[in-house]
């Protein structure tokens, strides 16, 4: 009943409890919290664990560490969603090419009162343009995140300069899509959101989808593999694997068949592999 | 509530409803969740965390016990490694005299405070590939997660350690001083004499470790099967919007905290009968 008893359980709880090492085929994959949140990652990893053995453990982030960590060498793969972030990334020699993979769309999430009246918009600029107007709260991701990026392009499209913006009615969460959600939800506001995310977020309260289908909110996923050449310890044999499996008619099956209440979350569109 | 069940939550209202007593009666198409949620989400979001919580511990899930085991390891390991540098530490400032005494010990205070998420990102750069130690490969591992707590606690646990230490110093100074003690003799005895004061700080340290989730999380990356933990699991599910799941780990996260310190003092014997 001393102190040596204390130490020796701590002992013991360390022996007990070490993480056992897995011995099979392992890579780091940093991905989008949307391709994560969907609840995709849990149909396609455990098919991956059984056709090639191999592991991929996930590092669920923005796309913007994403590729920070990809600069950084500290993952093995990226998959995002941000073209021209992820070509200034191929440019700059961290990753040999891009494999696009799937795609889907972004939708505009609002209370359901509308108070901007977006839902009959005729495109997205117009439903922007109407929350702008209306000094409607609207929530932004604020985190350099794909979803960010492409609210940012979209906003810049119809003249409105983001940075001038009341903070009184435009919101930069500067926090990951689910948690960015949750801030709409509870601030009754309009968000821009992949739709993978909003179908899966759990706390809707008021809140409703309310515009889609703007071709301009095409929403493409791709998958890059850091070039061995310039981070020499990268695993390259699995993400080859990993990316001539993703692009192969059996992820095309698992990623279409993919539904939650009936609806698609992600289309296929990769490139038939070679 | 199977494995997959903390992962994903659009399952969850489904499988607690096949899980919980209460719910089994409710045919599928009814919502679990009250409906007037906006209204009054606060409260039935704790009732159904506190079923979360019940359902998970009682059904042994074995996600469950994987992070909770885990959570155990990093802190545990943290703090020991943490306490065999800040008690010493701790000791050895309040027996010695130098010139910057006061300054280093205001600092040590002050570092007790320290934010885990800077802590977190210094680690991180440290570790990182294209940092100093990336050789080692240690990022994204459990280790990489002990080395940011151990980072964190020491300032705390020798802050503390030194401020019982000098209490007792007060009492023994004069009795080890006409012993003729070493100064080695004198930091041992002040040790062991102050243990219970030594583990209290221990204590403190493992109460810090277990809810941090700042520095974990960046340096742990949160992945998997590999470094989820507690609290970084409750961040997860926090994002998802499954504030129920999130609120029953919390629970269990707040139990396991108290187990562990009540089977500390039991085992060391503190805080029964006429001993303290």
């Amino acid at each position: 009943m001393t102190l040596r008893h204390t130490l020796s359980l701590g002992l013991s709880l360390l022996i007990l409890t070490a993480p056992l090492r897995a011995a099979a085929d392992e890579m780091k994959l940093a991905v989008t919290t949307s391709f994560h949140n969907s609840g995709l990652a849990d149909v396609l990893l455990p098919a991956v664990k059984a056709d090639l053995d191999l592991t991929v453990h996930l590092l669920v982030v923005g796309t913007g560490q994403a590729l920070r960590l990809g600069r950084a060498g500290d993952v093995d793969a990226i998959l995002v969603h941000a073209k021209a972030a992820e070509e200034a990334f191929v440019a700059a020699g961290h990753a040999p090419h891009r494999t696009e993979v799937m795609y889907n769309d972004f939708v505009l999430i609002g209370p359901k009162s509308d108070p901007a009246k977006i839902a009959d918009a005729p495109d997205v600029g117009s439903a922007l343009s109407a929350i702008w107007q209306a000094r409607a709260p609207f929530v932004s991701r604020g985190d350099d995140s794909g979803t960010h990026t492409k609210e940012k392009a979209l906003w810049a499209e119809i003249g409105a300069d983001r940075t001038a913006f009341d903070p009184g009615w435009y919101r930069a969460a500067g926090a990951g899509m689910g948690a960015t959600l949750n801030l709409a939800s509870g601030l009754s506001a309009y968000v821009l959101s992949d739709r993978a995310s909003w179908l899966t977020f759990g706390n809707k309260g008021d809140l409703a989808l309310l515009f889609a289908g703007d071709a301009a909110l095409f929403n493409q996923y791709a998958y890059l593999p850091l070039d061995p050449k310039r981070h020499p310890h990268v695993n390259a044999a699995a993400t080859q694997a990993f990316e001539h499996w993703l692009t192969s008619p059996r992820a095309a099956t698992l990623i279409d068949g993919y539904r939650l209440n009936g609806a698609a979350l992600f289309h296929f569109n990769a490139a038939a592999s070679q | 509530m199977n494995a997959r069940a903390l992962l994903t939550p659009r399952e969850n209202t489904t499988q607690m409803r096949q899980m919980l007593p209460l719910l089994r009666g409710i045919p599928a198409g009814v919502p679990v969740k009250v409906a007037a949620r906006h209204w009054k989400p606060a409260m039935s979001d704790i009732t159904q965390g506190l079923l979360a919580a019940f359902t998970l511990i009682v059904t042994l899930d074995a996600d469950l016990i994987e992070i909770s085991l885990r959570s155990l390891y990093v802190t545990s390991s943290a703090v020991l490694i943490a306490s065999v540098i800040g008690l010493p530490l701790g000791c050895w400032l309040a027996l010695r005299r130098f010139r910057f005494r006061r300054a280093t010990i205001a600092v040590l205070n002050a570092l007790m405070g320290l934010p885990p998420v800077v802590v977190g990102l210094l680690v991180y750069l440290l570790l990182s590939r294209s940092g100093p130690f990336g050789v080692f490969g240690l990022l994204f591992t459990p280790a990489a997660m002990i080395i940011a707590q151990v980072i964190i606690l020491t300032p705390l646990i020798a802050s503390i350690a030194h401020q019982a230490i000098r209490d007792l110093w007060a009492d023994y100074h004069d009795l080890l001083i006409s012993l003729n003690t070493s100064r080695g003799q004198r930091m041992r005895t002040l040790l062991w004499d102050g243990r219970r004061a030594l583990l209290t700080a221990a204590l403190a340290g493992f109460g810090r470790g277990i809810g941090e989730v700042g520095a974990i999380m960046i340096v742990g990356g949160n992945i998997d099967h590999v470094t989820r933990v507690l609290t970084t699991a409750i961040a997860l599910e926090t994002g998802k919007g499954d504030f129920a799941l999130a609120l029953g780990l919390g629970f269990v996260l707040i139990g396991l905290a108290i187990t562990v310190n009540l089977a500390i003092h039991r085992l060391t014997g503190t805080e029964v009968r006429g001993r303290w």
